[in-house]
């Protein structure tokens, strides 16, 4: 019998499997896609050292890592049901059925749509796609685009496509709608991207400063932000303009742009055409939990954290009796803190088969999370902590109450 | 293939993998081994994968990771996939998704 599977091939998941493949245990490792490694593929920035985070070399190490220690990495898996039978999990997959004792959910998150009129054309694709073609699978999305959107995800990866020599023309706000409530509020984002530069020095030194600069003007309004936007890494940041519809016959052509008063407010008649051959929405991301709900967890809302939330501890674990959450799936951070993640749910899920983990090491392991959290140059929220803090007083809260009332166990109620 | 990414100022120089053939619609492409089919496909211009059952509109990839299910094609004579979680494969018979007929709508 398989001591756990894994569903998720990233950073978190990658992490677990090795440190229970390292504690002895049977693990299988199940990813929909064609390489491990899941969204680590993707990332390439430069941290505050002017060291490069390639999370191709990265992803390859876990792997290799996973190799070595007899990891079972299945590759083009897909899971669509997850049942629990007399302590066993069954994983439902288009590759048949597994069994284990534990099951780690280690999914990570998806993207956001920000839906506007045209955006079903070709060649419009959610930033995170278009990341993956540039630096995975090396191929340009398009020659001369616009993002739609800001976050730290679309700075970011708007750097990613200028290396490989893709020209983004502009960043620009979404259209005000009711789906795109806070991603198209210009205060909003200056208030969100402020306090990651304030949290962030590192990685946007080359911008933070410009930001802040930002910050102050934000006290008196948007009335002095220029109106062709600033510019980070040579694209202009347009806080004033907005994106109301995608362009084109059989493919992306442009995209129509409003410019908007200090309100936020369309100046009617203030239209214009720019030229685009792709698009890239970059709406944020969220936990990706659809598994976690299948297996009966109970979830909580925490904005901070990116959405709803399985309930979960620091060791990763959930209410439901071998089952484990790690990533993305628990809030929107970084992949160093999944990968930190990984070692905790890896380290809590061999204890339950081995009873040998020190109580010292799994201490070690939570604190090296906090470790990461703290130093962390990619702040996905500016209340991650305040997040965290609510889901661990949740779990406090759950258990208090259950001891309370008595909720009766499977055995008293028959 | 004048879409590659080769040179990179961080990354490796593109690997020379192998080459891979396939046909889209009949027509004959090359890729390289490591592709999906959606990269494939963008790599030699392609960039509508399939035509909106009803509404018949083009649609192409969105997520690129296998969320949206916007990238469906079909692969040899049945097979719908996802194009972006698929490998391309040697002589791979790759074929749009089309509208479907809709004989009770409009009356006619």
């Amino acid at each position: 019998m398989i001591d756990v599977i894994v569903i998720g091939g990233g950073p978190a998941g990658l992490s677990a499997a090795n440190t229970c493949a390292r504690n002895g245990l049977q693990v299988l490792v199940l990813d929909e896609f064609m390489k491990p490694g899941g969204r680590l593929l993707g990332q390439l920035h430069e941290e505050p050292d002017g060291e490069w985070w390639n999370g191709i070399k990265e992803a390859s190490v876990l792997a290799s890592n996973a190799d070595n220690l007899g990891v079972d990495v299945k590759l083009g898996v897909s899971v669509h049901n997850l049942q629990s039978d007399k302590g066993n999990w069954i994983v439902f997959t288009n590759k048949g059925k597994f069994r284990s004792t534990n099951l780690l959910l280690a999914t990570g998150a998806a993207e956001t749509p920000l839906p506007l009129p045209g955006w079903t054309l070709p060649g419009v694709m959610s930033i995170g796609a278009a990341q993956v073609m540039t630096n995975v699978h090396r191929v340009k999305v398009g020659e001369k685009g616009v993002i739609v959107g800001m976050n730290i995800l679309s700075f970011a990866i708007m750097r990613e496509l200028r290396l490989a020599g893709i020209q983004v023309d502009q960043v620009l706000l979404p259209p005000r709608n009711e789906l795109s409530t806070e991603s198209s509020n210009p205060l909003k984002i200056i208030d969100d991207l402020s306090e990651a530069a304030h949290l962030a020095p590192g990685f946007i030194m080359k911008w933070g400063a410009k930001l802040m600069r930002v910050k102050a003007l934000r006290k008196i309004g948007l009335s002095f932000y220029p109106s062709n936007g600033f510019k980070i890494w040579d694209v202009p940041i347009q806080l004033k303009q907005a994106v109301v519809e995608i362009l084109g016959d059989k493919k992306v052509e442009g995209v129509k742009v409003v410019k908007l008063n200090t309100k936020g407010d369309p100046i009617p008649g203030a239209e214009k055409i720019v030229e685009a051959d792709f698009v890239c929405i970059a709406g944020g991301l969220y936990p990706l939990v659809e598994l976690a709900a299948i297996s009966g967890c109970p979830f909580h809302y925490i904005p901070e954290l990116g959405g709803h939330i399985p309930l979960h501890n620091e060791r990763m674990e959930t209410p439901v009796d071998g089952l484990y959450v790690s990533g993305n799936i628990t809030g929107i951070e970084s992949a160093k803190i999944a990968m930190a993640q990984g070692v905790v749910a890896g380290l809590s899920i061999s204890q339950k088969v081995t009873k040998r983990i020190k109580l010292e090491e799994m201490t070690k392991a939570i604190e090296h999370v906090h470790d990461v959290r703290a130093k962390s140059i990619i702040q996905f929220h500016p209340d991650i902590q305040k997040g965290r803090k609510k889901i661990e007083k949740l779990w406090n809260h759950y258990y208090q109450e259950k001891k309370q009332t008595k909720i009766p166990s499977i055995e008293n109620s028959i | 293939m004048n879409k590659r990414i080769i040179n990179h100022p961080i990354l490796d120089t593109l690997a020379d993998n192998k080459e891979v053939s396939f046909s889209f619609n009949g027509k004959n492409h090359n890729a390289v081994e490591g592709d999906t089919i959606a990269s494939a496909l963008l790599a030699n211009g392609i960039c509508t994968l399939r035509y909106h059952e009803e509404s018949g509109n083009p649609r192409g990839v969105y997520c690129n990771i296998g969320h949206c299910f916007e990238c469906r094609v079909k692969v040899g004579n049945s097979d719908i996939v996802r194009a972006c979680l698929t490998p391309v494969e040697e002589g791979m018979k790759i074929e749009t998704l089309t509208q479907y007929p809709t004989p009770l709508k409009g009356g006619s």
